[in-house]
């Protein structure tokens, strides 16, 4: 999809003035941080396990040419193949090259934020093959022809009757007449249309949440079930993921999975993990005839090494997104492309450039709460600081933000001038401001007075002030 | 009582130029908890703004003026979690690459802390001396709350406050949507966190708001303001100490007279435009009691 | 091997600042994995002795709307069956998988209720099959793939019956990995040359799991609509165990 980061301000006024947008993200806002608090707090070891799941991630992330190797020769051994893939065109391209080896005409689909990343669905329409999303949410948004607001529940920008209205349109088949008004009935309808096609599909695309170095598994963790019908139905597997997803063990995945799932939704497990190696064996009566993975680069290697690594560790639960204050008022579209919220933040400009994505990293007002909540503790606000000096460095900011930043700076690294402006500023706006102890609106402070109003400064400096009682009880002495 | 000990004031820019009276309400309450109390010329601003928007640079030569300001003292305590935490928490990262720097950057870390922790956590205060007879719901800055850990302190010593009753601030611990230069770059997303959270301290039903960082403060009395609400917004230093009657509430023109101690509620409605007094309120420079001695 | 793979390796070593893993470095790793060294495991099910754990499991079960039932023999299954396909108004039909774990089920006493074993097609409504295990730190069962347990059983039907006996409830998900490894690849014995069961072997001679492993808390769910859950979005609506205590835990 192309993105609109760039346009991140016109999109998010666009997100503050839906008001359906608006109570949907009202939902969200309380209803998943809560979950997650309940969740946690009933597992009093959950802040080591978040220690313990940045230190797996760091290690496989520190090894990953030999995990990966040794992922390949279990995928291998197990009678699966691995495709590697540079870029998105390499990915793409891939996936359809198995397509069309295998006649596919319809391909179902778990949802997938790499599958997201490299337009996959585009890809394949475009070249004759249907690809039908499965999770509901996904589902949705497919019906609506747009791309996810959130990584885990990419319909969250929605009300049922916009729900209904898209069945409706998508429905034909079914009585015009039939009421929708519930999310049961929904839930009904789109099983009910659902199953045939994934009885149909010639092929099934997954993502992974975690690879296997060990035994060459990939898992998937999902509520509805849907990755599952998708994955053991179709004649092929195929599972799509980045290659930042490999753990060493067992054992660590176990860790991982239980900071997944109460960070993400607030359940002590998700319904559904499921950990796949190869394909069908000998016997079996059911399960895929081929099994691929498609390991996607698209420049996460290059973020190795560098300040930005940390992000590799990013389990895609949505904890960020969850507590963001930005993205609870302006919904998932307005960061753009595939990833929103602090995630997006910091990995949008990484991956389709600073000078398209600048907006993400500056739209936020540090408060950190990303950051605490993040089950592998990654530095959200510090990266998003990184990206903002790197576009202070390549002089991306707007002229008059860089030339009004640096005359501050200048001033304030001159006390002597900074206490006499300040002592001024002080008495000037003191003075204005005494009657009503507020301003309703100050020519050089629009954008703050445009919405709230300024209190007025009580009429001089602290350090004038101090300055003048030191002398004054000096001479007292 | 602990060892009588030097702390030097970090004001915090909002505070010399807004409200000076956090300023001195930190002197006394730094008195009180047996702290000479010294406030170098040398300091202007902590360097936030510059280090949040990419400036490096500028960042750390603002960092080494604060570094060379505060040498010598037993403590740096700044009336702001966001300012103390661009010290305690961000100069350290900011020098990182820098050996020698880093030392004195992590040595003055050490010893510099946000306000109401340091008076709790390293001078040992489990009350105050005051009085403050209204319903107030508490604001954790983001800053002080997950970069420095300031939650229970706070509550701690507000609950010693006569005649302050505590409410409960669903969401308290999420950004009002200042952000420092956030919200003149976003300002309509910081409009849209601000109107949350003005909404949600409205529905406490709280008469009065309180927090520990001055542009918490301001954005949200300035919202709170333009809604009409006549909710009291003050900064918790200025409860503590004790000053409440000196001075009139942010955002709200200054009190014909020092208000009495029996006031019960804040103005209602539209504060009145009535004439003012001078906005000198410097308290006297008489040496404060020690809290331990003042007892209830 | 492919230009995109070297490429991709390449990028790693270079962005990392180093070459391959020297043979000292690769051995420590794949010590690491050799040894299964297991993170930190909650005490909430670790600590509890076999009795409260089993309880722990059925609790954490109900808690995610899994249904249990309790019977004291595998002779009680097809009863206990009657009467849940009843008590939920199903008819009284089932696919039961085709493994020799169930063989022992006297179906026979109940007449009424139509068996039939295989995998499961589109047409079938009610699934029972066994399981591996049953891990009380989250009510979760294991699941795993073989010529007797295809996994469409596990996800076609509308509603699937779990046979779950109370020996096989451990704590933690590393007691199941243990589980797994022990089931399907035991380690060779000392002085022994040849795995017992001679299964399938991964790279390197590491264990090689079933094609698929499914871990189910619950039935089907999906909250994507106004974040109100849903039970039975694409798997099963309905989850039973039927819990066998019938031998004394075995963990």
């Amino acid at each position: 999809m192309q993105p609109t980061s760039h346009s991140f301000p016109a999109n998010a006024r666009a997100g503050l003035a839906d008001p359906i947008l608006q109570t949907a993200l009202g939902l969200a806002r309380t209803g998943f941080p809560q979950r997650r608090q309940e969740a946690i707090a009933r597992l009093p070891e959950f802040e080591e396990l978040r220690e313990q799941g940045r230190a797996i991630k760091d290690h496989a992330l520190a090894n990953l040419d030999f995990y990966l190797e040794l992922y390949e020769r279990n995928v291998t051994a197990a009678g699966g193949q691995v495709h590697w893939a540079r870029t998105a065109e390499e990915a793409r391209a891939t996936v359809l090259a198995i397509c069309r080896a295998a006649n596919a005409k319809i391909v179902t689909k778990g949802k997938s934020m790499v599958a997201e990343e490299i337009a996959l669905n585009d890809h394949l329409e475009a070249n004759g093959i249907t690809p039908v999303e499965t999770d509901l949410g996904e589902y949705i948004i497919q019906l609506r022809h747009e791309p996810p607001s959130h990584i885990i529940a990419p319909a969250i920008h929605l009300m049922k009757e916009q729900v209904a209205d898209a069945f409706r349109e998508a429905h034909t088949e079914l009585d015009p007449a039939r009421p929708l008004i519930d999310p049961r009935a929904l839930c009904d309808e789109a099983r009910t249309v659902l199953r045939p096609r994934f009885l149909a599909a010639d092929v099934g695309i997954t993502g992974a949440n975690f690879l296997v170095a060990e035994t060459g598994s990939s898992i998937i963790v999902t509520n509805e079930g849907n990755g599952d019908l998708t994955q053991i139905l179709p004649r092929i597997h195929i599972v799509i993921t980045g290659i930042e997803k490999i753990v060493p063990t067992l054992e660590d995945a176990a860790t991982l999975l239980r900071l997944l799932a109460r960070s993400a939704t607030g359940q002590e497990f998700s319904s559904y993990t499921t950990i796949s190696t190869g394909p069908r064996r000998p016997g079996d009566l059911d399960g895929p005839e081929e099994y691929h993975v498609v390991l996607l680069d698209n420049g996460r290697s290059a973020l190795l090494g560098g300040e930005f690594q940390d992000m590799l560790r990013c389990l895609r639960c949505a904890a960020c997104l969850n507590h963001c204050p930005v993205y609870a008022a302006v919904g998932g579209h307005a960061y753009g492309w595939v990833y929103p919220g602090p995630m997006g933040a910091v990995l949008t400009p990484a991956l389709v450039g600073l000078g398209e994505a600048g907006h993400l990293p500056n739209a936020s007002s540090f408060c950190g709460r990303c950051e605490s909540v993040c089950p592998v503790k990654i530095p959200l606000p510090k990266m998003m600081r990184h990206w903002r000096e790197r576009e202070f460095a390549w002089r991306l900011n707007p002229p008059v933000y860089r030339s009004g930043l640096r005359l501050w700076a200048a001033l304030a690294q001159r006390p002597a001038l900074y206490h006499a402006l300040a002592g001024t500023a002080s008495r000037v706006l003191g003075w204005a401001g005494q009657l009503r102890g507020r301003f309703r609106s100050l020519p050089f402070a629009a954008g703050w007075t445009a919405v709230r109003d300024m209190p007025a400064p009580q009429g001089r400096s602290f350090q004038s002030l101090w300055t003048e009682q030191q002398r004054r009880s000096e001479r007292r002495r | 009582m602990p060892e009588p000990a030097r702390a030097a004031l970090l004001v915090t820019c909002l505070v010399d130029l807004f409200r000076p009276s956090v300023g001195f309400a930190a002197v006394k309450l730094l008195e009180q908890a047996g702290c000479t109390v010294d406030v170098p010329r040398a300091q202007t601003c902590c360097g936030q703004p510059a280090y949040n928007s990419g400036d490096r640079a500028d960042a750390k030569a603002i960092a080494r003026q604060i570094i060379a300001a505060f040498a010598g003292y037993d403590y740096v305590v700044a009336p702001s979690g966001s300012c103390a935490g661009m010290v305690k928490v961000h100069y350290p990262e900011l020098f990182a690459d820098e050996p020698a720097a880093l030392a004195q950057a992590q040595e003055l870390a050490a010893r510099t802390h946000e306000l109401v922790s340091f008076l709790v956590d390293v001078r040992g205060m489990d009350r105050v001396a005051a009085h403050w007879p209204h319903t107030a719901a508490y604001h954790d800055g983001c800053s002080g709350l997950r970069e420095l850990g300031v939650k229970e302190q706070p509550r701690r010593l507000l609950a010693s406050v006569e005649g302050l009753t505590l409410a409960e601030l669903p969401g308290a611990e999420v950004c009002c949507g200042f952000g420092g230069t956030f919200c003149i770059k976003y300002p309509e997303i910081s409009d849209k966190m601000v109107t949350d959270k003005a909404a949600e301290i409205a529905a406490t039903g709280a008469d009065a708001v309180l927090a520990g960082d001055l542009g918490c403060l301001l954005n949200i009395a300035g919202k709170l303001s333009r809604r009409g609400s006549s909710t009291e917004v003050r900064h918790i230093a200025e409860v503590l100490a004790d000053m409440t009657a000196e001075v009139p509430p942010i955002g709200a023109p200054a009190n014909p007279s020092p208000a009495p101690r029996e006031r019960v509620a804040s103005p209602q409605g539209e504060p009145g435009e009535g004439a003012r007094s001078s906005r000198q309120f410097a308290p006297s420079p008489r040496p404060s009691p020690p809290v331990g001695e003042r007892g209830f | 091997m492919s230009a995109a793979r070297d490429d991709i390796l390449g990028g790693i070593r270079r962005a990392l600042r180093r070459g391959p893993l020297s043979a000292d470095q690769a051995a420590e790793l794949t010590e690491r994995i050799a040894a299964h060294r297991r993170n930190l495991v909650p005490a909430r099910a670790a600590a509890l002795d076999p009795a409260a754990r089993i309880d722990l499991f059925v609790a954490m079960a109900e808690e995610v709307q899994t249904t249990v039932a309790r019977v004291s023999s595998e002779l009680d299954i097809p009863a206990e069956v009657a009467r849940y396909l009843a008590a939920e108004n199903l008819p009284a039909e089932l696919v039961v998988a085709p493994d020799q774990s169930l063989d022992a089920i006297p179906w026979d006493t109940r007449p009424l209720l139509h068996i039939r074993r295989g995998r499961a097609e589109a047409q079938d409504a009610v699934s029972l099959t066994p399981c591996l295990a049953g891990v009380a730190e989250t009510g979760t069962l294991m699941l795993a793939s073989g010529p007797g347990t295809p996994t469409t059983l596990n996800f076609l039907p509308d509603t699937h019956i779990v046979v779950l006996h109370a020996g096989q409830i451990v704590a933690s998900y590393e007691d199941g990995w243990d589980l797994l490894r022990a089931r399907f690849n035991p380690p060779p014995q000392a002085g022994e040359m040849v795995r017992p069961t001679g299964g399938p072997e991964g790279a390197d001679g590491a264990p090689l799991l079933p094609r698929t492993i499914n871990l189910i808390t619950g039935p089907s769910r999906t909250g994507d609509i106004e974040q109100r859950i849903q039970l039975g979005a694409h798997g099963p609506r309905r989850l039973h165990i039927v819990l066998v205590e019938d031998a004394p835990s075995q963990v």
